[in-house]
């Protein structure tokens, strides 16, 4: 039968299986076949904590969602499309995202009495009626995926296993990727194991067969190519970017690239990372407790490399005194804190963004320093950059805020022109700079102190934890009023940075919207998509986005008042708001939400709506 | 001075650094209480430095918090003065970015045991090339009097008025249970066995560990005596260590150790057990066992305690099997390249 070839302009799919499934694989490559003939997109993953929950259950889920398109999109999605569910468990738990009347794509096999009463379903939902405002396509998966592989080297468990690969070529099929990205992929990944290569191969192969061939689907689906600047562009999610950005600028300092870190779940895959780049000269250091990583950084940072490292929540509380130290040694550091749902352990896999608090005031004793934050996927590498060229350049430590949203999900990347990224300048102080010795602080324009590191002769010094005369020799001081003085001068310091930070971009086309948004973090993409949906209605909307958000950008405050109406978008209760009602005493109201999930464009936008009654 | 050199104790172009204990003497006045015992360790490590020959540009000094924690301040060389019970961890991230540094660490028996167990018994086990010297004086001096992690069961002091119930921690033998490559005890007043362990401990490659038994005039005055006072007896109760010789001790050598057939340790009177029966001190020894019996052949300092070197084992240094792998990595991968890092995988263009 010929088939019908549909065009539409976007898709949100979401693959959900049992955590032994291999769902993310399954999204994964489908992400890349999507990103290679150059469809706009953006993908989130979503995992349970448990490595191996018991098959079958509903907290063993793990899902996999990607929104792509022919034009710019900002989101994964609020609502998929289409559900792959590969369990009853995956359709359960998965179902209530749902759009309305939107598409089901499930593996028969496995909806069985067994898997049916794990789940907690009474009777067969792909048989009872149940699901009758939806398109359902029953496909006897795991049966055609043995059918497949049949023949081949393999056990009949290992031929069932590649039926993530059957999924993978019937959506691949149903929405018109090229098969050739995926079967290279499977030939190199499974190079060393042929038969479980061919094996995945096969089944892949099946399912995209199986779609084209196969009565159950009538039509597939075109998405065009989404326009977008020249150049080379790559899929990346903010884990992989923010290691190149440290990369970036080890290359660009010439400083030798130091991170330590602690197993620690989300920013444990950022040491992973960074361990497959030692050609670069990068050393990682999986240290035995968050204050260890800290402390080893430091040091790295006092011998004249670039030391980094890189926690979430929990991590970062231990790492507090270290950092306090950091800043009265006044040595260059980054402290990523790729932020998740807390308190205490929280949920790990979840995302928020409520360390921002934290980050600005959580240490004792009058202790600041700069806050840079990322907001998107791919921009986590400027974010990085930017994170070190302020520590190198102010002598200070740095704390970089992602989130586990920004860490997992990818989106295109125009990959940047290395030669065009600046070069940071670590100034190593080599000789004295005064008359009577060496002076550790004594500083320059910008306050920063000179970074003399062991092996330069006739520099030898000793710096602390404790106050010291902060303006010359660095000798402990305990006298009152240089106590004074030195705290303001560290915060001085740091307030300096906002001098040395670019003019902040609003948009707001006419100028004369009615309220600012203004946003930090990875709701960037949620408040864009928003924002558009809100002038769809014909209403004006302004928005501004925060990556500094410690000093705040020097033209920050007159912005604000430039608005009648502020809203402040958080993953957390009121951090950023409550900082802006501080600083500038102007009315920003929040608009918060603590699920462990990103904002969704429909929620935002109905709140800008209210908002604007 | 000749400053210079390789940090490896070569003088620049092979001339001999003639450098003397005024070159590590910073301009700061040294604030320990009158008659502290840090006072003599301070002398012994500013007079034996020069020694080494390594230029004071090559030498980092990194201390934790206690009384201890001011040494940074006194040695003119790089030094940091860092937070309570991470120095080992802070002279981690120097000794692994800059093997050409000699990297001391400055901790006590509070900072080093007991905030910072955590960090000195894992540079221990990895074998980060740096020296470590914990001043360990069984109290808290800093904060005025409490009972240390190596105090002893009963201890009355400000936190504990009716006695410690802790039992204590014994340094050496926690240093070789976290698989040190060097382990050695000496104390603060016997300025020539101090400079004989901290000899060999600057020649240890990797993390070398002595335990310095250091008196507190303050606050424990004469935890120490048995081993450390003339008048209390001294020589006959410190056990010292030698390589290769049987271990005697006593005012003639008149008591020894043998190792009896379950393989514990003893003290016996050499006259009754026989010279040959005496057992040798093997430092060298690959296997533990029988320097952990020597660390418990007295719990306490109290009475007849070995001095010395426990323990010195070759193993690979931790900075150096990281380099290692960065040059293979160079070697395997080609050296770091950005720009092909950023368009490796799958890419596409945009006209």
């Amino acid at each position: 039968m010929t088939k019908q070839v549909e065009q539409k302009d976007q898709v949100v799919v979401r693959f959900a299986g049992d955590s032994g499934d291999g769902m993310q694989l399954t999204g994964d490559r489908f992400t890349n076949a999507t990103a290679v003939i150059g469809n706009d997109l953006a993908t989130l993953p979503d995992f349970p904590a448990e490595i191996r929950a018991p098959a079958g259950t509903l907290h063993g889920v793990s899902a996999f969602q990607i929104h792509f398109s022919s034009h710019d999109i900002l989101t994964p999605g609020d609502h998929p499309n289409v559900l792959v569910a590969m369990n009853p468990a995956a359709l359960k738990a998965n179902m209530g995202d749902l759009q309305a009347g939107g598409t089901i794509i499930a593996n028969e096999n496995s909806f069985v009495d067994r898997n049916l009463e794990k789940a907690g379903y009474d009777g067969n939902p792909l048989e009872d009626g149940s699901l009758a405002d939806y398109q359902v396509f029953p496909v006897k998966m795991t049966d055609m995926t043995l059918e497949a592989t049949k023949g081949l080297e393999v056990t009949k468990k290992e031929g069932e296993r590649a039926k993530n690969f059957f999924a993978l070529g019937l959506v691949s099929w149903l929405y018109g990727r090229p098969t050739d990205i995926t079967t290279t992929w499977i030939e190199q990944k499974f190079a060393k194991k042929p038969a479980i290569r061919d094996a995945n191969l096969a089944a892949f192969k099946a399912g995209f067969n199986f779609g084209e061939t196969a009565e159950l689907f009538a039509t597939s689906y075109k998405i065009d190519r989404a326009p977008a600047k020249p150049g080379v562009y790559r899929n990346t999610n903010g884990t992989v970017a923010l290691a190149w950005g440290l990369i970036a600028a080890s290359v660009k300092s010439g400083l030798p690239l130091f991170y330590a870190g602690y197993p620690i779940t989300p920013a444990s895959e950022l040491l992973h990372e960074l361990s497959r780049h030692k050609n670069f000269g990068v050393r990682t250091f999986q240290a035995e407790d968050e204050i260890a990583a800290a402390n080893m950084s430091l040091g790295a940072a006092f011998a004249g490399h670039l030391g980094v490292t890189g926690t979430s929540g929990p991590g970062l509380d231990l790492k507090a005194e270290t950092i306090s130290l950091a800043v009265t040694l006044e040595l260059p550091m980054v402290i990523v804190d790729v932020q998740r749902a807390g308190p205490a352990t929280g949920m790990p896999t979840k995302t928020e963004a409520a360390d921002l608090m934290l980050a600005m005031y959580g240490r004792h004793g009058e202790s600041p320093l700069p806050i840079v934050s990322a907001y998107s996927p791919a921009q986590c590498f400027d974010a990085a950059f930017e994170a070190v060229r302020i520590a190198v350049e102010y002598r200070t430590p740095v704390i970089l805020l992602s989130d586990t949203f920004l860490g997992n999900s990818s989106e295109p990347w125009l990959i940047p022109d290395t030669d065009t990224l600046p070069r940071i300048d670590p100034r190593f102080a080599t000789e004295s700079n005064h008359d009577e010795g060496f002076m550790p602080y004594l500083r320059d324009d910008k306050l920063a102190r000179p970074w003399a590191v062991p092996g330069t002769p006739g520099l030898e010094h000793r710096i602390g934890g404790l106050e010291k005369v902060a303006d010359s020799t660095g000798n402990i001081s305990y006298d009152p009023e240089n106590h004074e003085r030195a705290t303001h001068l560290r915060l001085q310091k740091v307030k300096n940075v906002a001098d040395s930070v670019p003019p902040l971009e609003v948009d707001d086309p006419d100028g004369d919207a009615e309220l600012l948004v203004v946003g930090w973090g990875s709701t960037q993409g949620t408040i864009k998509a928003a924002l558009a949906a809100v002038r769809d209605r014909g209403k004006k909307v302004a928005h501004v986005h925060l990556v500094h958000l410690h000093p705040f950008p020097n033209d920050l405050e007159e912005i604000l008042r430039r608005y009648p109406k502020l809203l402040v978008p958080e993953m957390n209760m009121g951090q950023l708001s409550r900082l802006l009602r501080a600083e500038y005493l102007v009315d920003a109201q929040l608009y918060s939400k603590v699920q462990g999930q990103p904002i969704f464009v429909e929620e935002l936008t109905e709140e800008i709506v209210r908002r604007l009654a | 001075m000749i400053d210079g050199g390789n940090g490896n104790g070569e003088g620049v172009r092979g001339r001999q650094l003639t450098l003397t204990k005024k070159d590590f003497t910073s301009d700061q006045e040294v604030r320990w209480c009158p008659g502290c015992g840090d006072y003599a360790i301070l002398s012994t490590v500013q007079g034996f430095l020069p020694e080494l020959g390594i230029p004071t540009k090559d030498i980092v000094f990194v201390a934790g918090i206690g009384c201890s924690g001011r040494f940074a301040y006194y040695m003119d060389t790089y030094g940091v003065h860092g937070i309570h019970g991470r120095a080992p961890a802070l002279a981690t991230g120097i000794a692994t970015t800059r093997p050409d540094l000699s990297v001391w660490v400055i901790t006590g028996d509070g900072d080093g045991l007991s905030i910072g167990g955590n960090h000195l018994i894992h540079a221990l086990r990895r074998n980060v090339d740096i020296t470590i010297l914990l001043f360990n004086n069984q109290i808290y001096g800093l904060t005025k009097g409490q009972y240390s992690p190596t105090s002893e069961q009963g201890k009355v002091t400000k936190s504990t008025p009716f006695g410690s119930v802790d039992y204590p921690f014994n340094p050496v033998a926690l240093a070789l249970g976290a698989e040190a490559t060097f382990v050695a005890r000496t104390i603060d007043n016997d300025r020539k066995h101090s400079t004989e362990v901290l000899r060999a401990a600057a020649e240890h490659k990797g993390s070398a560990f002595i335990e310095i038994f250091q008196n507190c005039n303050v606050f424990n005055d004469g935890a120490f005596a048995a081993v450390r006072d003339k008048q209390a007896g001294a020589q006959q109760n410190q056990i010292r260590l030698e390589h290769g010789q049987p271990i005697r001790f006593g005012k003639d050598g008149e008591r020894g150790v043998v190792q009896r057939p379950d393989g514990s340790l003893e003290i016996v009177a050499v006259q009754d057990a026989g010279e040959e029966a005496l057992l040798v001190h093997d430092m060298h020894r690959a296997e533990p066992a029988l320097a952990f019996s020597l660390a418990h052949l007295s719990e306490r300092p109290t009475g007849p305690t070995p001095i010395g070197i426990f323990r010195e084992i070759a193993r690979p240094v931790y900075g150096e099997a990281m380099d290692a792998q960065l040059e293979q990595a160079k070697e395997k991968m080609g050296e770091g390249d950005l720009a092909a890092l950023l368009h490796s995988g799958d890419t596409w263009s945009v006209e």
